[in-house]
């Protein structure tokens, strides 16, 4: 496109509000955390993998959470892993999301049964969306990528109260 | 190589702890190590599991015998047809149960692919630990596949809850056998393309040439089993050495380690040893698919399953290792008491023992290499 743009548009200028532009750089740039604790974080490989591509929307990984935007919990919560959990979150820098990934993530799922797993990382750190499904299919975690990225387009971060 | 001798130079150098995990690419899943270092070499090493501990064994007690089958996906979720297999076996075995020959073979094809799948993602993740970020995509752009085959099957890409107490759930497709010979008409060459990148390619190798030596004896003393065995050059196979089910009625071959480019049950041996079951679990699946008789595909169960009081163990080949269920029943509709062993849980207790001397990236090569995963651990 820019071939038929070029010599154009030479001093164009565009209106837009900072908040837009912030949100704009935000959502076309989640990077989220390379952390998974159980079956979900099989399918969020297959979804970061060559078929269903997470790189199309600007998601990569990361290995460190001070570098991630990001952070899906993929998979099921211990209570000994629950702290673990949180203490991640708290190292990555703001502004950042979560995606809750998967039933035993969203409310302890299959293991509402036993007596060592957290009934819902919501119990821990905010969530921002919850993706179901036992587990969730590529397209669908795809999705909450992309309701996550149209959250964010709505927000005011710069309106917003300190 | 040779691991490092320790030795005090004097200088007054303190040991130094290093965590490991939980959240670490290497680890492969929650899984922490507690290292102990001297510069960069490791004195010694702790594992910490159970940080995905989450209840299974307990659980059993509480549910009827076939509704504790989605669980058993859970145990191993990369190669959940096995651990549906295993577990079907036992209660058959408890309830003395016949099971048609065709489920038989749709079992062995389920779990051999189920197999292939599991050996991708293991060797590809162990060429990222390694530094080789391409071949993983290799390997999960095949996984997925194999994923397609089996949603054609059950409609589940991870966690199949396909096996049942008796059988299968679902007859195979139509259009099953040809899917499944194209399939394996490309995994070959596609395992050649995986070979050149990464078996032959010379930083890889000389990454994992001799190190981290499991010797024989050391395999045997700490239970060890599975291709980790097999890579220390123990030539042991379930399927082979105690049949069960139709694996004696195809033939195929046990790759064993040999020392291929350093010493018999470095950590390439051990990777090795995976990349050619695959090949072997791909000519099971073939013979399977050409021999397999019609019939029936589920046994006939009662309504209401209670196998008489008493106990049973079954043990299957499972990608990482032996799979062994022991159940105690007490005539009820519930197990009294599931355990459940597996390969993983040998193969990371003998962590601590190999570790200390080797270069801290020596030890992400030792974990790569014995494919270990946190559910199988922790349960
Ligand atoms: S939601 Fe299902 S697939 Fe995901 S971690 Fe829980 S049990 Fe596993």
């Amino acid at each position: 496109m820019h071939y038929t743009l070029r010599n154009k548009l030479p001093s164009t200028a565009l209106f837009t509000t900072v908040d837009a532009v912030l949100n704009w750089g935000r959502l076309s740039s989640l990077w989220y955390l390379l952390f998974g604790t159980a079956c979900c974080a099989i399918e969020l490989m297959q979804t970061g993998g060559p078929r269903a591509d997470l790189d199309r929307f600007g998601a990569v990984f990361r290995s460190s959470p001070r570098q991630s935007d990001l952070l899906i919990v993929a998979g099921t919560v211990t209570y000994k892993m629950a702290s673990r959990i949180k203490r991640l979150y708290e190292q990555m820098a703001d502004p950042k999301y979560v995606i809750s990934m998967g039933s035993c993530s969203n409310c302890g799922g299959l293991f509402d049964l036993g007596y060592s797993v957290l009934r819902g990382i919501d119990k821990v750190i905010p969530v921002d969306v919850y993706v179901p499904g036992c587990p969730p299919r590529p397209e669908a975690l795809t999705q909450g990528l992309l309701v996550l990225q149209e959250k964010i387009r709505k927000q005011r971060y710069l309106a917003r109260e300190a | 190589m040779q691991p490092f001798e320790l030795t005090d130079l004097g200088a007054g150098t303190k040991e130094m702890m290093l965590n490991m995990g939980p959240q670490h690419p290497s680890t492969h899943g929650v899984i922490k190590f507690v290292l102990r270092m001297d510069g960069e070499v490791v004195a010694a090493l702790d594992p910490d599991v159970g940080f995905l501990h989450r209840s299974i064994e307990k659980i059993a007690e509480k549910l009827s015998y076939p509704d504790f089958m989605p669980y058993t996906d859970r145990v191993d979720y990369v190669a959940a047809m096995n651990c549906n297999f295993g577990y079907a076996r036992v209660v058959e075995k408890l309830m003395k149960m016949e099971v048609p020959k065709r489920a038989e073979y749709i079992r062995v094809i389920v779990a051999e692919l189920n197999r292939i799948s599991s050996h991708l993602v293991s060797v590809g993740t162990f060429g990222n630990d390694i530094g080789a970020v391409t071949p993983f995509l290799y390997a999960i752009r095949d996984r997925e596949l194999i994923n397609d085959l089996l949603e054609m099957l059950c409609g589940a890409r991870l966690t199949y809850n396909f096996v049942r107490i008796g059988g299968v759930a679902f007859d195979l497709p139509d259009t099953f056998k040809e899917k499944a010979i194209a399939f394996l008409d490309t995994l070959e060459p596609k395992l050649k393309e995986f070979n050149t990148l990464l078996s032959e390619n010379r930083i890889f190798r000389e990454r994992l040439a001799g190190v981290c030596v499991i010797s024989k004896e050391d395999a045997v003393a700490y239970g060890v089993t599975g291709p980790n065995l097999r890579g220390s050059g123990v030539d042991w196979d379930l399927r082979r050495d105690e049949p069960y089910s139709v694996y004696p009625e195809v033939s195929f071959e046990v790759p064993v380690g040999g020392g291929l480019v350093g010493k018999v049950g470095d950590a390439f041996d051990r990777y090795w040893v995976r990349i050619k079951e695959m090949q072997e679990s791909a000519k099971i699946v073939r013979q399977c698919l050409e021999q397999i008789p019609e019939g029936p595909i589920m046994a006939k169960i009662p309504r209401v399953l209670k196998p008489p009081a008493g106990d049973a163990f079954d043990r299957t080949e499972a990608p990482r290792g032996e799979l062994g269920y022991y159940l105690v029943s007490d005539g009820s509709s519930k197990p009294q008491r599931l355990k459940i062993r597996t390969g993983s849980f040998a193969a990371v207790s003998i962590i601590p023992k190999i570790a200390p001397g080797w270069m801290i990236a020596d030890i992400v090569a030792l974990i790569g290499s014995l494919d270990i995963i946190a559910p199988e651990i922790d349960r």
